[in-house]
């Protein structure tokens, strides 16, 4: 019961990956027929250089021919070849892989500290702490990340000095071990708490809602009859309850981090998924942002699995048990 | 002596549209080992009592008039006094649909926490004592391992009243604990109430829109209309010669055991009951009685002997011509 | 729960009157809820104060062709206004780096902002209303596919998609409108979806088929009137997605080339190097706009919602 629950689950993730590589392909030779012509527009370019690039970009033969040998290639792990400089996609994108995994999962880890406020407020609906937390994730809700970036680099790092400028650490710097970590944190610190402050208001209001939902359950209410304290009621009977709505819309919260990430890493420099997306998408070079697509997609599928998988095991009532 | 009192009970709900009169003066008292049944329509007020009793109503009601357990006055007593009241004093007998248990928590865990919460007992011999209140209500010990999904209908009826039991309360509030059973089941809860209510010497307060189930359970009994008791009396007499239309109409719906429809809408009874918050004019029920006279439209007649230990709020009673 | 405003009841509260058509009797009950929904939006401040907020953006941009000259900002004219001109009563918002107006562009690109948000959102609505009615109302294997079509497109990242669409395709006004309507529509669509299957299965509508009254009649009649209060609702909540994706697109540089909207003042602000100039005056107007915008049509939008969603209205 367990194990097909899991299998479900599984089966399911696959199938929406297998539509994404499909839709990818579709995207990048269908819609735009990406020839090498087009790619490479404004340079001179003899027919031998033509055909041999055709080659290299998998860009010659039938389009069922392409497609086939697209899905060979990313079975072997072979996201083909950036424009830019002809290094092959994996190592762009593997690069640029840590610094956003770093920057994002702080930012998420922070921004989810906005569940615990939600609750909070919808136990006390209507309240001032409500109406406070409420306006203030409305508030951040509206802001920009963009512009929110703008904002706290021109302000904090500009204009007080307080924080680097960009980057992921000092340059030239040979510092090692702490010294290397807290310049590190140093430079992060700021597009985390940008990143973090715009989508802290996501799960506060997800939270929130959720709490409101079960405010009127009747075991609340036998849970006070029994004599629980307020705070033990809602700690221990409510929260738990309120948890699985934001556990399965966490996936879709995690999603606008990782999308939030693109223009807070090409405001500060970040070397992350970020900027190199916002790189690929101006170039344009195609290879790179659709070997990016595909990573963001992929990560967003895994952590929807991770989600329902979660969801499984924390409500006894799905999951088989 | 008494183990509960309710003196001219009021309790109006605030609403986004205006205040509503739940209850309307109501004086109740239950004195040891007392059955009681409260009996009345679905909005007639008779759940709002369980819910005063124990303070448990929402923020911002308005609740005046006097309720004492043991013959302390339950809203006058500071919180920390409150909680070690609940659940000791008067427990509750939730209805066993599926949300009266906590749907993530094993049941047995959501036992063993109001045993931890009123006693010095280790965790240990906690669990030991669920063991034994569920087989006290006919479940197997293991069952507390389950999660409410995971039990049947009356199982989760017998694990409620074996959680209302946790705490040793002197008083019962069964609040509807047999609406949501088909029949069979219904008859073995109610048997497993009346048991257990003998052998503890519980009081048993019996709420429920159901006529036949309290003439066996209970030995008096209330009908309550829009708010207010209209009759009271020893169950048997009432339900034998009803003396308010209104227990004559519920008496009359009893033979149909087991078709909700004619439970919720008693037979012979026209109309719906009123909407609380526009109570008509003189005696509330008279828009839908049968016997209705003329003054009914203006005169609220309160409750009045009615032969032994009965009464009724009706014109008609003490009159010869009925 | 069945005392929400929109529901088509049988009985006619006209007493009295003459007999009247059908018709006029759905009309009557229909602007009966309208002014039920106002009486709604007045009791609500912060509602009324979104409104009015918006009211107020929308004559800017309407009357910016009055307050300013568009062609003061093209490119080759420059004429002699100084570069990086701190605010000032000449320039209310100051100057950029070719000495254009901040003020007269925050003006002119509220009108784009405000144009692509409102004509996205209508071809997302628009999308989203077609697939979901269509799946809630054929079900069967229409309803599968369509909605395991939504599924697909609800975990696949919603603004690498749009950056990855607006890359590949012309760079245009309409293409930003067509990219965010592309990728915004499954939330829309699954929401319909249930709310058809809700509608559907209430008694009425199994009334009006059993009297043999056609597909067509029975989606006009009675599923539209239905779920448009609830498409109404669900319009305003996506405006603000549009204006912040509208303001992120530009932002990266993949907005029209020809247009600049808030979020193409902040590309520019960037790329000239405002931020680390000082020159705060350049990037603050269009984000405080936008953080305007959004946060009205935000408060109203909730406050619409929660009193036209049948589901929200029962806590």
């Amino acid at each position: 019961m367990r194990a097909r629950f899991i299998l479900t689950k599984l089966v399911g993730a696959l199938s929406t990956l297998a539509f994404v590589v499909a839709f990818n392909f579709f995207l990048f030779r269908v819609v735009n027929e990406n020839t090498v012509e087009s790619m490479f527009r404004g340079r001179n370019l003899s027919p031998s250089q033509i055909a041999r690039l055709e080659r290299q970009f998998n860009l010659d033969g039938s389009k069922w021919e392409q497609f086939t040998a697209y899905v060979g290639q990313l079975l072997h792990g072979n996201l083909g070849l950036s424009m830019k400089d002809f290094r092959p996609v994996t190592t762009v994108v593997g690069e640029a892989l840590w610094p956003t995994v770093l920057l994002v999962g702080t930012s998420t880890l922070l921004a989810m500290t906005g569940i615990f406020f939600g609750f909070r407020a919808g136990w006390r609906r209507r309240s001032g702490y409500d109406v406070g937390v409420t306006t203030f994730s409305m508030f951040t809700y509206s802001m920009p990340d963009a512009w929110l970036s703008m904002v706290f680099l021109g302000l904090f790092a500009s204009g007080l000095g307080l924080f680097p400028t960009g980057g992921l650490e000092d340059s030239g710097s040979n510092a090692a071990g702490l010294a290397k970590l807290l310049d590190q944190a140093h430079h992060m610190a700021l597009p985390a708490l940008v990143l973090a402050i715009a989508y802290i208001g996501e799960y506060t209001i997800v939270a929130r809602s959720a709490m409101i939902d079960t405010l009127r359950e009747d075991y609340l209410q036998l849970a006070r009859a029994k004599g629980l304290r307020d705070s033990e009621v809602r700690s221990k009977h409510a929260q738990p309850n309120a948890m699985l709505p934001v556990v399965s819309l966490s996936a879709l919260n995690f999603g606008f981090v990782l999308s939030g990430a693109i223009a807070v890493e090409t405001i500060f420099s970040w070397p992350g998924l970020g900027q190199l997306t916002r790189n690929a998408a101006t170039g344009p070079d195609f290879p790179v942002l659709q070997g990016l697509f595909l990573l963001f997609s992929a990560s967003l599928i895994f952590a929807n699995l991770i989600a329902d998988l979660m969801y499984g095991r924390i409500d006894p009532r799905v999951g088989g048990r | 002596m008494s183990v509960l009192e309710l003196h001219d009970l009021h309790v109006t709900y605030r609403t986004d549209g205006g205040s509503v009169p739940a209850v309307r003066g109501v004086n109740l008292s239950l004195d040891t080992g007392d059955t009681v049944g409260l009996a009345g329509e679905s909005g007639c007020g008779k759940s709002t009592i369980a819910g005063a009793v124990l303070r448990l109503l929402p923020k911002g009601t308005e609740v005046s008039g006097k309720v004492l357990l043991d013959g302390e006055d339950v809203y006058a007593m500071k919180p920390g006094r409150l909680r070690a009241v609940r659940w000791t004093s008067a427990a509750i007998v939730f209805q066993g649909a599926l949300h009266s248990l906590n749907p993530v928590r094993r049941v047995g865990l959501q036992i063993e926490e109001a045993i931890l919460l009123h006693s010095q007992q280790s965790a240990r011999s906690a669990r030991i004592r669920v063991g034994e209140l569920l087989e006290k209500v006919g479940l197997p010990a293991g069952q507390a391992e389950r999660y409410p999904h995971q039990l049947s209908g009356g199982q989760r009826q017998r694990v409620l009243i074996a959680l209302a039991l946790a705490c040793e309360p002197k008083l019962l509030i069964a609040d509807e604990p047999t609406t949501a059973l088909d029949v069979m089941v219904q008859a073995q809860v109610l048997r497993l109430l009346e048991e257990l209510q003998r052998e503890h010497g519980l009081s048993l307060l019996f709420i429920t829109h159901d006529l036949s189930v309290l003439t066996h359970t209970c030995e008096r009994l209330a009908v309550m209309y829009a708010g207010r008791i209209v009759e009271e009396g020893p169950s048997t007499q009432v339900f034998a010669d009803p003396q308010h239309p209104y227990s004559r109409a519920l008496a009359a719906a009893f033979p149909t055991i087991g078709d909700p429809a004619s439970r919720m809408n008693p037979q012979g009874l026209a109309g719906d009951p009123p909407d609380p918050s526009a109570l008509p004019a003189g005696c509330p029920f008279h828009l839908r009685c049968a016997v209705a006279a003329p003054e009914c439209s203006s005169l609220d007649v309160a409750l009045r002997p009615a032969g032994a230990g009965r009464s009724a709020a009706c014109v008609h009673v003490g009159a010869t011509d009925v | 729960m069945s005392e929400r405003i929109p529901e088509a009841e049988a009985t006619s509260p006209v007493i009295g009157s003459v007999p009247r058509s059908g018709r006029a009797v759905a009309w009557d009950r229909r602007r009966a809820s309208a002014a039920g929904v106002w009486r709604g939006l007045r009791n609500d401040r912060l509602a009324m104060v979104g409104l009015v907020v918006l009211v107020l953006f929308a004559l800017l941009a309407f009357a910016a062709p009055w307050l300013s000259d568009e062609s003061s900002l093209s490119a080759a004219n420059t004429g002699d206004n100084p570069i990086w001109a701190p605010p000032s009563w000449e320039f209310l918002f100051g100057t950029d780096h070719l000495g254009h107006s901040v003020a007269a562009q925050f003006l002119w690109g509220s009108r784009i902002s405000l144009f692509v948000g409102l004509m996205a959102t209508l071809l997302q609505i628009g999308i989203g209303s077609l697939i979901g009615l269509t799946a809630g109302f054929f079900g069967g294997w229409v309803d599968s596919v369509l909605m395991r079509l939504t599924d697909w497109f609800l975990v696949v990242p919603f603004l690498p998609l749009a950056i990855v669409l607006a890359a590949v395709l012309e760079r245009g006004l309409w293409t930003i409108i067509l990219v965010i309507g592309i990728t915004s529509w499954p939330s829309t669509a699954r929401l319909l979806r249930a709310q058809v299957l809700t509608v559907r299965q209430r008694l009425y509508v199994d009334r009006a088929r059993s009297l043999g009254a056609g597909r067509l009649h029975l989606m006009r009649r009675h599923i539209l009137p239905n779920v448009t209060p609830l498409i109404l609702a669900s319009t305003t909540l996506a405006v603000p997605i549009s204006i912040l994706t509208e303001t992120t697109l530009s932002f990266l540089g993949l907005g029209d080339p020809t247009s600049t909207s808030w979020g193409g003042m902040l590309n520019s602000a960037k790329d000239n190097s405002a931020i680390s100039g000082g020159r705060w005056w350049a990037y603050m107007p269009p984000g405080l706009g936008i953080v305007f915008v959004v946060l009205a049509v935000t408060l109203f939008g909730r406050a619409l919602e929660e009193i036209l969603d049948p589901r929200l209205r029962q806590r």
